[in-house]
């Protein structure tokens, strides 16, 4: 190596050592006293925007206004006003990390409020955990909710596991099947990724303990533009149920190819995205009695509230499952706030152990695994709304209703 | 016979994709990482007609197209001329249009979220089936086809009949001789940017009939657009519509026959082989 | 080995100790700043290190990545960690042996196309198997591995790719990429066996990146298909190297590390116009700094000795 080179990599390195240390005077923000900081990450670009821009960020503005227009949090000391801190976590977990930390070191923020999606929110746990955030998970379906929780003391889980999800929908057509309204045969397709394969391995021995034929069983890749084969394909098993674990963009996808298709089964689920008002929107009376994950008691007077209340303040329509869920999440984060009184994390962890909450969906409570016992598990479209047919333990469940046709 | 049908509709949906870029990369030398959020622009505007004022996408063609065209041909003049002219060799430009339009990719993600939010849009449109040989299939998808030959035919006979079409071919051919025989190789270079970005945007439209699109889904259809004009070879309207349908055909064909888990593994892998004994894609030539 | 070698050796050791005093700040804001700006080092520099000479643009680094990924989160419960660092480097090296095998007949874009459809194909076939053999649900690796390990660790990987880069500049390998690099068809003609030394380098590229993949593993805690294959390590991956100047072996760490910072500031200041934000400077970059920040220099240096001279 040269003298020249040399002189090079000294400049090159003083150029790169400057931009390090004149970084944090930038990102440091200022701290102010007196609010209560909430933290929230969570997708506005990358592949779950989608998700996250229906069901996560409203809620959270509509809480936040929500709170402040009562005055604030009302502590020990008199109220405190909540200033919402908001990161974009493109999807990516490392984002999600690296926010977890700023919002921790460099906002200061009192309360860091869990991101959205199974991965980013497991793949966050640890940083919640170690800084000692409480992390009130909603959009996490995972059967590892007592390991991560063990791992994980401060990790809270409201929506579910996988298994009860595929429970309740093998439930459903087996009670069909039992009264004698359709026959035993399932066709079962899953997207090819982490949720959809999850519910698809839980599913199978599941639909078959309850005495299911699964006689088409296929996955398709994320991001398959032509789903006519996958469906054409369950169409010629003869199914009497469609059970599609699906994600968003194929979920509408497979709704328009079964009408194309005239896919004629008396029972059609698909699993995420189903119970949004886009897909009612965009299909109209088709979709009457299609079933999806989620669901919520939308005759409940405090549903009713909250969604107009969502509706007013965000412009938008809340979804059928995880939107109220959501806010529930931070109705029970600020009850808790309340009760201790000031921002004290680790109480507010103990409190949330111990006590339930009165939310929009009703008393939660967790449980010693700090799980959510009771939540919905199966929507069903009827007459341009998503009624909840099956839950652990909510009230309000209707009948289940059979498919006819897609006119 | 369904596979065969499906698979088609399939791949006039990849041309659609994949044309406009073709005509960029071909003849202006632009590897246009931003071509699959102007395709997603194109759906969002046909989205947007038709919501706000019940116009059909089919009609909304002759608005999106226009527009389309204007944009990508100031993108041109502003962002990639200064490229193009200070590039020293073919291999930089290249280097150089990946990076500026990869930063153009993010900064259109960033106006269409500011614009229209990160929310799913989609709406039915012509989602009524037709029948073809005894089987259903979605009546947008057929007309989308229809489109797409359309599209193929009139840019074939174009290319290959009109006089600033066998300019093109030309410049695609030969930058530096089309300059040598008085062709402006400049004019014509934005002409077919602006060109491509056209089909593309009017390629969106028609897609937004039958697909969920959001502000951030682009880069999928990026990606599924550079493999399909390399597989037919980069310069050659031909060669990407073989590619299209060869690859819309596999694709239903593994789907139905063997896994849908498999098709795009399958479709990557038919783009490998091809690679791999025709190293310059279906219809292209060896470029010295 | 020449005075001004191991001063600069000692500067760059010196440098690395630097680096690797970061956690005890304490602050996990920076621990967690610094991985990610230490394997997007250690990835751009590996990459380089086959496409600097060569001028082969590889998108392939996210299937290599997810491939060492996706081999400590298959293997965590069964095979000890460090073992499974050793699979990643040899699963990723063997594949890109395949790859590098495969596509020496494609050269420019078709190359880089190449790559990119490769990627996505080892990621879907790597979903499709998952979905049906590997019985489990999600994979999960939880371990008690924290950020601080994981930064020393893509640390300590850093130096060892610095010091191969700089032996490999020193050998023939390294004489016969370079001239590779100006003129194949010279190289070839000069007795040097091009495609051996392409194909080698690129499994010291694409191991390394496994190897990336595994380290980040326990960090992600939760893989799916999606995160571990993410096309977009690849393009950032390319991006960074160009930016900093891929000619030199220091070239690429200088655009990660601005690039990172940049990034994590339009992060947190514009949270919601990030992305338009992140365009304009990348244009900015592209049109102010044309041969990557060490050319600027390069230029900055030469005028001033061109003036001092004069």
């Amino acid at each position: 190596m040269k003298r020249r080179d040399a002189l090079k990599l000294t400049t090159a390195t003083t150029l790169a050592a400057a931009g390090t240390l004149a970084a944090p005077a930038i990102l440091r923000s200022t701290r102010a006293a007196g609010p209560i900081r909430i933290g929230a990450v969570a997708p506005k670009t990358g592949p779950l925007a989608g998700g996250a821009t229906v069901s996560h960020w409203p809620n959270i503005y509509l809480w936040v206004e929500q709170v402040n227009a009562r005055g604030g949090l009302q502590l020990a000391d008199g109220p405190a006003m909540v200033e919402l801190i908001e990161y974009d976590d493109q999807t990516n977990p490392g984002e999600t990390i690296q926010a977890v930390q700023r919002l921790a070191n460099q906002d200061d923020a009192h309360f860091i409020l869990a991101p959205y999606g199974t991965g980013l929110n497991i793949a966050a746990a640890p940083i919640f955990d170690r800084l000692g955030y409480p992390q009130i998970a909603v959009t996490a379906i995972t059967d590892q909710i007592e390991e991560l929780a063990g791992n994980f003391p401060n990790m809270f889980f409201t929506l579910g596991s996988t298994t009860a999800f595929a429970s309740a929908v093998a439930e459903i057509v087996a009670g069909l099947r039992d009264s004698g309204q359709i026959g035993n045969r399932v066709a079962m397709v899953n997207v090819a990724d982490a949720f959809g394969i999850e519910l698809a391995a839980a599913g199978r021995p599941i639909f078959e303990a309850a005495g299911l034929e699964i006689v088409y069983d296929q996955s398709y890749p994320l991001g398959t533009q032509d789903l006519s084969p996958v469906v054409r394909g369950a169409k010629d098993s003869q199914p009497d149920a469609f059970v599609a674990w699906s994600y968003p963009p194929d979920t509408f996808g497979l709704a328009e190819q079964a009408m194309i298709e005239d896919l004629d089964v008396r029972a059609f689920y698909s699993a995420v995205a189903t119970c949004f008002p886009a897909y009612r929107d965009r299909f109209g009376a088709s979709i009457n009695n299609v079933l999806g994950a989620g669901g919520v008691n939308p005759t409940d007077p405090r549903f009713q509230e909250y969604a107009a209340a969502h509706q007013e303040v965000t412009g938008q329509e809340p979804d059928y499952w995880a939107s109220a869920t959501t806010y529930s999440s931070l109705q029970i984060l600020e009850q808790a706030i309340e009760a201790i009184g000031e921002p004290d994390r680790a109480g507010v962890s103990e409190y949330l152990k111990a006590n339930t909450f009165d939310t929009v969906l009703g008393d939660i409570a967790f449980n010693e695994h700090n799980n959510n016992e009771r939540y919905w598990t199966c929507g069903q479209w009827q007459d341009g709304v998503f009624h909840g047919v099956a839950s652990t333990g909510r009230e309000g469940a209707v009948d289940v209703r059979l498919k006819e046709g897609w006119a | 016979m369904d596979i065969l049908i499906a698979g088609l509709l399939l791949g006039g949906t990849y041309a659609l994709i994949a044309m406009g870029l073709n005509l960029q990369y071909g003849v202006a030398r632009i590897m246009n990482l931003a071509n699959g959020e102007l395709l997603v622009a194109g759906g969002f505007a046909a989205f947007w007609i038709y919501t706000s004022g019940q116009v059909s996408p089919l009609a909304a063609i002759v608005l999106v197209a226009p527009a389309a065209f204007v944009l990508n041909w100031l993108i041109y003049r502003v962002m990639l001329r200064p490229l193009v002219n200070r590039a020293r060799s073919r291999g930089q430009l290249e280097v150089d249009s990946i990076l500026a339009t990869f930063g153009l990719s993010f900064i259109l993600v960033g106006v269409m979220l500011a614009i229209f939010g990160g929310d799913y849009f989609s709406y039915s449109y012509l989602a009524t089936p037709v029948t073809l040989f005894g089987s259903n299939f979605g009546l947008n998808r057929v007309v989308a086809f229809l489109m797409a030959s359309l599209i193929a035919l009139a840019l074939f006979l174009w290319l290959n009949l009109s006089r600033p079409g066998m300019a093109i071919r030309a410049v695609s051919v030969s930058p530096e001789s089309a300059q040598l025989v008085g062709i402006d190789v400049r004019r014509l270079s934005a002409l077919a940017f602006a060109l491509g970005g056209a089909v593309t945007a009017v390629g969106g439209a028609l897609i937004s009939t039958f697909l969920t699109l959001d502000a951030s889904i682009g880069i999928l259809f990026t990606m599924k657009a550079l493999i399909i004009v390399i597989m037919g070879g980069v310069g050659d309207i031909r060669g990407t519509i073989v590619a299209a349908l060869i690859l819309g055909l596999a694709e239903t064909l593994v789907a139905t026959v063997i896994d849908p888990g498999l098709t795009l593994a399958a479709a990557y892998l038919m783009f490998i082989l091809i690679l791999l004994f025709r190293p310059q894609g279906l219809f292209g030539r060896r470029t010295l | 080995m020449s005075q001004a070698e191991i001063r600069n050796l000692l500067v760059a050791a010196a440098l690395l100790c630097v680096a690797a005093l970061l956690p005890l700040t304490g602050d996990g804001y920076y621990i967690a700043l610094g991985v990610t700006i230490a394997m997007y080092t250690v990835l751009a520099t590996s990459w380089a290190l086959f496409s600097g000479p060569t001028h082969y643009i590889s998108l392939a680094t996210a299937a290599f990545y997810g491939l060492g990924t996706y081999t400590v989160a298959l293997g965590i419960d069964v095979v000890p960690y460090w073992l499974l660092l050793v699979i990643a480097l040899v699963v990723g090296a063997v594949a890109a042996g395949l790859v590098g095998l495969a596509t020496l007949r494609l050269s420019g874009v078709y190359f880089v196309i190449f790559t990119l459809g490769l990627a996505e194909m080892i990621r879907q076939v790597v979903t499709w198997v998952q979905n049906n053999f590997a019985g489990h649900r999600g994979l999960y690796v939880l371990t008690d591995i924290t950020e601080e390990i994981i930064y020393w660790e893509l640390l300590g990987l850093a130096a060892l790719v610095f010091l191969a880069g700089w032996l490999i500049n020193r050998s023939r390998l390294g004489f016969a990429l370079r001239i590779i690099g100006n003129d194949e068809v010279v190289a070839a003609h000069s007795g040097i066996d091009t495609a051996r030394a392409k194909v080698l380098l690129f499994m010291v590229s694409g191991g390394v990146a496994a190897v990336v993949g595994a380290l980040m593993a326990p960090r992600w805690t939760y893989i799916e298909p999606s995160l571990a294959f993410t096309p977009l390590i690849s393009f950032t991956v390319v991006i960074m190297a160009l930016l900093g100047g891929a000619g030199r072996l220091w070239g690429p760490v200088i655009g990660v590390v601005p690039f990172a910072i940049l990034w994590e500031i339009t992060s947190a200041q514009f949270p919601n116009q990030r992305s338009l934000l992140l365009g304009i400077a990348f244009l900015l970059i592209v049109y102010a700094i044309p041969n990557g920040i060490i050319g600027r220099v390069e230029d900055l240096v030469r005028r001033v000795r061109q003036r001092r001279e004069a």
